[in-house]
């Protein structure tokens, strides 16, 4: 039996973590694997940090994940990606939005966003980083509403899951708009 | 049998469609939302579902359907069970004929809620038995089984669910609609000796009660999801709900363990067993110690000398949600393992809080803003409420003094004008939480005589918790189109001379409504009327013009829009979150933004 395998999705609300779970989790489900996710869901999703944990086997009780356990993080801001980080395994996978996102917080002195220092700090402690200009993503596709699909299309082809391309795809034409799809699917393709 | 992906809550409603549930009722609050909604959305069409005003109204009208002999859910948030506490406390003493589930959605942390009040505990206060799943799967087919035991004993049955279960999404099996139970209603039969609480009808019930529930104990120590797995060792652990697949996960050997889904009535035989040839048991519970009381309990009782440990005895944390890591930490110093040294790392680098707060655009930023400006200077209290405009305390809008529950902010508002009457006290209340609880307090402040603005934030829906429809939205959940019930008329049918009604994003007409109707004597009313930008999809963008604009930051430190953003040193819009309020347009003192259109917000 395949062994187990934890993801994390992380990002700020509003940026589309949650369809993001959903696509992966219909993906795997057409490889006949089991499912588990945890959300946030409530107050958090007004522009405030949110997470997705999914578990893929048959050998998970918890939706939730234990610190130290996750194969894969997909953050989809770099900060996000730093407060997930103890949650990954040694020789896990990040694969990271570059783009920050400054909340009001920050530009009100409230609290800090050292940028450099975040990226650094990705840079020197994960061994296996997979790295997102989401903006020229954004430019270069036309639209920066499917950053989710681009990050889970340089997830699978980091190679940090067993899943396929092909099945992201079809999770993507049953969820989605169809006159989306040729967006999402050149999101998909992107990195 | 078919598989679906699904949300807990969206199982607990299959599985009440498939138990034959006929009528549904509840209201919103996070996390127990998708239960009403997904039994509206998968209604067979004979299932009547409506969101009520709130969740006393809820329980009356499912206890009205009860007493007719239909199936009957309601939906809650734990806060919400004690606006419905008035008439669940006297209904467990009248009894149902159709059986009645009350869903309540427990928030161990709490994540999105203001207390971390434990439903089970309740049951025992109430006296109604309770059910509490441990996953999705299970959720399902344990509403089902609720349903059966409410019917089979004549009593509401509580079944309480937490954050984890309610929204974990899990690939479960459900019954198909063509396997769904068709129950005929049996209709209301007149007896006033069985449906009317009268003292003398409480004394006896309530011992039959009593009775009841002590023979429930033992027929639940046979209930399948009163659990023992076998383990070895003279060290158990006892757990329940999403606990115990923390207990599983973190478990690397073989330990006895019992799972307890009836935490009430208690299923003590049960217990016993599972306690036979321990020395210690660790329970592993969120919330209120329950579990471990019962087992205490439950060796003075039988005179065990098992030592039972918890919460109580400073080995679970006693508040806060646990997770596989605190568990595992708890169970490896029970079990006297070394702990696993966590790796060392290095120091993160500082980084950014991120509160949540107002969406770009939204109209209670305005509003809020209008009156901070228009009170400047003025000795003033701001009481807040319960919805997404809690979040106008954050800086740098900072205009939410009080929140406390559904509708208090009104008679907090009122208390301290009567302590302080040179201040001037401001109630905001957002359009569903005026219809849940405000008009109450509004009397109440009419006919005592306070000195208070009323602020309704009419939005248009119940924002917080993803837009459901309410009195004033003219929609219900089954999609027929009603009359409005207008919160203007209410006020004036109550007396209110003043009652205006202004739309918030016109900036200059707002803070002079403010500052005309707050120097008004008694109470008035301002009626802040502008819709949620989540539902309207607002196409125009403003735009900052870098020439013009002096980098002053009044726009940025003003309102905390998200969607203001800096470049350099001067200001900037996320095009992407900006809804073209223009709000920041109103307030830059150079006029360097524009290109909102604050029509084409609505
Ligand atoms: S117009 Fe200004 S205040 Fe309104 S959403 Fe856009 S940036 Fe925010
Ligand atoms: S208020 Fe106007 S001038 Fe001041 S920073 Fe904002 S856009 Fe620039």
């Amino acid at each position: 039996m395949p062994k187990n395998e934890n993801i994390i999705l992380c990002g700020i609300g509003g940026q589309g973590t949650i369809l993001a779970s959903k696509l992966l989790a219909a993906a795997a489900m057409k490889r006949g694997m089991a499912v588990k996710t945890a959300e946030t869901i409530g107050m958090a999703q007004r522009g405030g940090s949110v997470f997705s944990h999914i578990r893929l086997g048959e050998d998970v009780h918890a939706p939730l994940i234990a610190p130290g356990q996750a194969d894969l993080i997909i953050a989809f801001e770099p900060a996000e990606a730093v407060r997930h980080l103890h949650m990954l395994r040694p020789g896990g996978r990040v694969v990271v939005s570059t783009r920050p996102i400054f909340p009001t917080s920050v530009l009100v002195g409230q609290s800090q966003y050292p940028v450099e220092e975040v990226i650094d700090y990705l840079k020197t402690h994960v061994e296996h980083l997979t790295m997102v200009d989401s903006e020229q993503a954004a430019k270069d596709l036309g639209s920066s509403k499917v950053l989710n699909v681009v990050l889970l299309g340089a997830a699978i082809r980091s190679g940090a899951l067993s899943l396929k391309e092909e099945d992201i795809l079809e999770a993507i034409h049953e969820r989605v708009a169809e006159r989306f799809h040729a967006l999402n699917e050149n999101a998909l393709k992107y990195v | 049998m078919h598989t679906e992906f699904l949300m807990g809550n969206e199982a607990i409603a299959l599985g009440a469609l498939a138990a034959g549930v006929h009528l549904v009722a509840g209201y919103p609050g996070t996390p127990s939302t998708e239960v009403l909604e997904t039994a509206a959305k998968r209604n067979p069409g004979s299932v009547y579902v409506e969101w009520s005003i709130n969740e006393k109204a809820a329980m009356e009208v499912a206890a009205g359907a009860a007493y007719a002999g239909a199936r009957a859910l309601v939906t809650m948030k734990q806060v919400g069970l004690n606006v419905a506490s008035d008439p669940l406390m006297s209904l467990e003493y009248i009894g149902v004929k159709g059986g009645l589930v009350v869903m309540v959605a427990d928030d161990p942390g709490p994540i999105s809620s203001q207390t971390e009040q434990d439903t089970r505990t309740f049951a025992m206060f109430s006296k109604v038995p309770l059910f509490d799943p441990s996953s999705v799967q299970e959720a399902y087919t344990m509403i089902q089984e609720a349903f059966e035991f409410s019917e089979k004993y004549g009593t509401p049955v509580f079944f309480r669910a937490t954050t984890r279960v309610d929204h974990g999404y899990e690939a479960i099996d459900v019954k198909d609609e063509a396997e769904y139970k068709k129950l005929p209603v049996e209709g209301f039969i007149k007896d006033s000796s069985r449906w009317v609480i009268f003292p003398r009808l409480s004394v006896v019930n309530h011992a039959k009660i009593e009775r009841r529930n002590a023979a429930l104990s033992d027929t639940l120590s046979d209930y399948p999801g009163n659990q023992i797995l076998p383990g070895q060792g003279r060290k158990g652990i006892a757990s329940h709900g999403i606990n115990f697949t923390y207990v599983q996960e973190a478990l690397t050997e073989e330990v006895p363990l019992l799972r307890v889904a009836t935490p009430f009535p208690f299923p003590e035989r049960k217990a016993v067993e599972f306690m036979e040839g321990l020395d210690e048991v660790l329970c592993v519970e969120e919330l209120d110690p329950v579990i471990e009381r019962a087992l205490t309990y439950v060796c003075g009782k039988f005179g065990l000398k098992t030592r039972i440990r918890g919460k109580l005895t400073g080995d679970i944390a006693p508040s806060g949600e646990n997770t596989i890591a605190s568990v595992r930490a708890a169970i490896d110093a029970f079990l006297e393992k070394e702990p696993v040294a966590a790796p060392q790392s290095d120091p993160l680098p500082p980084l950014p809080v991120r509160p949540p707060v107002l969406c770009a655009g939204c109209p209670h930023r305005a509003s809020f803003y209008a009156v901070k400006r228009a009170m400047q200077g003025q000795k003033t209290i701001f009481c807040g409420d319960i919805g997404c405009y809690t979040l106008g305390n954050a800086q740098p809008l900072d205009m939410c003094d009080t929140c406390l529950c559904m509708g208090a902010g009104l008679g907090i508002a009122q208390g301290v004008f009567h302590m302080e009457p040179d201040t001037k006290a401001f109630a905001f209340v957002g359009d569903s939480t005026f219809f849940a609880s405000g008009i109450t307090g509004t009397i109440n402040a009419f006919y005592n005589q306070a000195d208070m603005t009323l602020v309704v934030l009419d939005n248009s829906t119940t924002a917080m918790t993803g837009h459901q429809p309410h009195p004033g939205t003219g929609r219900t959940v089954m999609g027929q189109v009603v009359e409005k019930v207008r919160i203007e008329n209410i006020l004036k049918a109550i007396g209110l001379a003043t009652v205006e009604i202004v739309d918030p994003l016109d900036h200059k007409l707002a803070v002079k409504t403010v500052k005309r109707v707050a120097a008004e004597p008694g109470v008035k009313a301002i009626i802040f009327r502008s819709p949620c930008v989540a539902i309207t999809k607002p196409k125009a963008r403003a735009k900052v013009d870098p020439e013009r604009c002096v980098g002053c930051r009044r726009c940025i430190d003003q309102l905390g829009c998200p969607a203001l953003i800096l470049d350099g040193k001067k200001a900037m819009i996320d095009t992407s979150l900006c809804t073209g309020c223009t709000l920041c347009e109103q307030i830059c003192p150079v006029g360097a933004i524009s290109g909102g259109d604050r029509d084409a917000q609505k």
